[in-house]
């Protein structure tokens, strides 16, 4: 990959790789959180075995990039004070991930467009200046070629499978397409991150990430919907009603038993 | 005949030759013909209608081949030699172990409810993902078994069928519920542990699927139970509240668990036949009083009380002596009216109905892809 | 209806657990189709690192020998102990062989 290096044009703060390493932590956290969901209740047991692994894949992503956080921070916080006691306003996790899981469409659509834009992302975090950013990355590409190969070949099998599935991954495509915004958008931590040479310019992620999503969706017989300007972007932490509910649960021995060793 | 067996025989031929009854509906065995056994033409059809200790009269000329066949497979299994999926079998014997089989498999998968309920409030990220795992493993051995049981010629979607009916059995422990965190500790410690010590023999049993699937579970499971003590031990020395959590699961927990042997031996209607099979190879009360023995120590280690008023060791014996078992509410829980049986199937129920499209959908591509392949060859 | 009945097809699942060693039978999975046979296997076979590479195959493609004629295929070669190195007496002394 010769993805030409982002200039770095500001030294990186320590504040800004905290923000950032929770930004990408949060989104790998709370979609694991909903994979996690799916455990015991899929559609078939392969497919209980396969979410759980990628629910796995992201959750070890998820408490490598905290614990790095609380490192940076300093303030003693560990990956569990992150996890557990920030509120929804705190949390920089990308508003796709957070989307309810819905049925085994939304679910596959909503993991096929993270996939398809982390694929690319990892790729490209592998040159961050931070040596921890590109550890993650070199492992999370690895595993995020897994998952892709997954998700793709769902949307595949269901799209151009019968009348009820095609219709029913068109609209998780559907509803889940404007959420798409927020992964190429400024104006967030990722665009400062980039700027500073520890991440890739979100912005430049589009175009692998759409030749990643275009071949899948035409042989999935998919219509990609039309794009539209939807700006409530999780990375600036603006978050929908789902987040909160999602954290009372994720949250709620940590919340009701402060303090205590688990 | 020599010249086709060099060949090797199209597995078409390897079909059952008898009439069977109704739980073997061919269509429904096919895909698994490499696996099913033959029967023997002369034999007629009476291996698969009728139990080998009531031969009927007029199956008599036949049961000297019978009798010279059992002859052969006992004293294969009184040798320790495994009996394989096309190796002639009494249909009892796999009668038994279709039902032995599959109650497993469906406790793997019905287990993976009480602890999945956690997996979403878990207490820690370390503990989330050791969970996930977990949980993964049960469906894992979950497969592992309905592939087992799969080989004695019945397809793991009739087991399924079994199972969402309510027709079939499984361990009656998950049908008990998971109020607390303490829940998945006292899971890990008790639930699995009992289970090791009933499935470590298995490991040895006469029939080849089942004893290599019980080998590659009890190889993973071995991180269940210390990773269930280790919470209850985490609580125990918690907190006051972590303690009375601990405790409080242990109470819940420890008589389902003494019952998840089954009845005592006087009143277990399988265990002879199943031990002369090498099915089965220590009694339902020999491994309860294992597991007692092993276990009350764990418990004093981790400062837990044991509730079982009448528990004391026994110098003379050596071992510990509990009091009696509630067998009333292990036929209660049996027959369904356990505090979470209804939830239990529901749940199954509604995986299994919510994910009929998915499954369909799957399938219909293949079947495109291949029409497509076809036509470009 | 009988599109309901319709279940997933089985497929056997050879593992190899690391390079230098043959791929061993390790059981079944069910899949739709090869790709996703795959991948089934890996993700309950290989959860523990078991394997560098997978082979799947239908079930219904394989072809097993006859049972029944177990006697005529393997015992004759019962008696061939000459193939053994065993068979032969050499002297201690004699080195090498």
């Amino acid at each position: 990959m010769s993805a030409t290096a982002t200039p770095v044009t500001a030294a990186a703060s320590d504040d800004l790789r905290f923000r950032y390493a929770v930004h990408l932590g949060d989104t790998s956290l709370i979609l694991a959180q909903r994979l996690g969901e799916w455990v015991g209740h899929a559609p078939a047991l392969e497919e209980d075995l396969a979410l759980a692994n990628i629910a796995l894949d992201l959750l070890g992503q998820a408490r490598h990039l905290l614990s790095y956080a609380g490192e940076i921070e300093g303030k003693g916080r560990s990956e569990d004070d992150l996890a557990f006691l920030r509120d929804p306003s705190d949390f920089g996790n990308l508003a796709l991930v957070e989307q309810p899981n819905v049925d085994f469409g939304h679910t596959i659509v909503r993991q096929f467009l993270i996939d398809a834009w982390q694929l690319e992302l990892f790729e490209r975090l592998q040159s961050s200046v931070e040596p921890r950013f590109a550890e993650l990355a070199a492992k999370a590409l690895k595993e995020t070629r897994y998952h892709y190969r997954f998700s793709s070949g769902w949307m595949v099998r269901l799209g151009d499978g019968t009348e009820e599935s095609h219709q029913r991954v068109q609209a998780g495509l559907d509803a889940l397409w404007k959420f798409t915004n927020e992964l190429f958008a400024p104006g967030a931590v990722d665009e400062e991150a980039a700027a500073a040479g520890l991440g890739p310019d979100p912005a430049s992620l589009r175009a692998a990430w759409l030749a990643n999503v275009e071949p899948v969706l035409a042989e999935a017989t998919l219509k990609k919907p039309a794009d539209v300007s939807y700006r409530w972007f999780g990375k600036r932490n603006q978050h929908g009603e789902h987040l909160s509910h999602l954290l009372a649960e994720m949250q709620f021995m940590q919340r009701t038993y402060p303090g205590m060793q688990w | 005949m020599l010249a086709q067996a060099a060949g090797g025989v199209p597995l078409a031929q390897l079909r059952y030759t008898a009439p069977l009854p109704a739980a073997y509906d061919t269509e429904k065995i096919d895909r698994r013909l490499v696996l099913c056994h033959i029967v023997p033409e002369d034999c007629g059809g009476f291996m698969y209608t009728q139990g080998l200790d009531s031969l009927g009269a007029d199956c008599l000329h036949q049961a000297t081949d019978a009798a010279a066949l059992e002859q052969r497979f006992q004293s294969k299994v009184d040798a320790d030699d495994r009996i394989e999926p096309k190796d002639w079998m009494p249909d009892a014997y796999r009668q038994t172990l279709i039902r032995q089989i599959s109650q497993h498999a469906h406790s793997e998968i019905v287990g993976m409810l009480p602890e999945g309920n956690w997996i979403t409030r878990a207490p820690s990220l370390r503990r989330k993902a050791v969970l996930i795992a977990k949980v993964q493993d049960e469906g894992g051995h979950g497969m592992y078994l309905y592939s087992a049981a799969e080989t004695l010629g019945i397809s793991r979607d009739e087991l399924l069928e079994q199972l969402l009916a309510g027709t079939a059995k499984y361990s009656s422990i998950f049908n008990y519920p998971t109020p607390t965190w303490a829940d998945v500790g006292a899971i890990g410690w008790l639930v699995d542990g009992a289970a090791i010590m009933n499935q470590i023999p298995i490991c040895r049993c006469s029939y080849g699927p089942y004893a290599r699937a019980m080998v590659r579970i009890c190889k993973e499971e071995s991180f269940h139970q210390r990773q269930g003590f280790e919470i209850m031990m985490t609580l125990a020395r918690g907190t006051p509240e972590q303690h009375r959590m601990a405790q409080d699961a242990l109470n819940r927990w420890w008589w389902p668990s003494i019952m998840m042997f089954g009845p005592n031996d006087a009143a277990s209607k399988h265990t002879a036949q199943s031990m002369r099979w090498k099915i089965k190879r220590f009694s339902n009360d020999e491994l309860r009083q294992k597991f007692i023995d092993i276990t009350v120590p764990q418990a004093e280690f981790l400062g837990l009380k044991v509730p079982d008023p009448d528990l004391r060791w026994d110098e003379a014996t050596q071992h510990y002596v509990h009091g009696p078992i509630d067998w009333k509410e292990f036929e209660e829980v049996l027959k369904g009216n356990g505090p979470c049986n209804r939830e239990r199937l529901e749940t199954r129920r509604r995986a299994h109905d919510d994910g009929r499209w998915v499954r369909e959908a799957a399938l219909a591509y293949a079947e495109k892809q291949r029409a497509r392949e076809t036509q470009a060859a | 209806m009988s599109q309901q009945r319709k279940q997933w097809p089985l497929y056997e699942v050879f593992i190899r657990a690391r390079s230098g060693l043959e791929h061993k039978h390790v059981g079944s999975i069910h899949a739709v189709d090869a790709r996703q046979a795959v991948e089934h296997a890996r993700d309950l076979y290989t959860r523990r690192q078991e394997g560098v590479s997978i082979w799947v195959v239908r079930s219904s493609d394989i072809t097993a020998s006859d049972p029944g004629e177990a006697e005529a295929l393997f015992e004759p070669a019962k008696d061939k102990i000459y193939r053994h190195p065993t068979f032969y007496s050499i002297p201690d002394e004699v080195k090498n062989l």
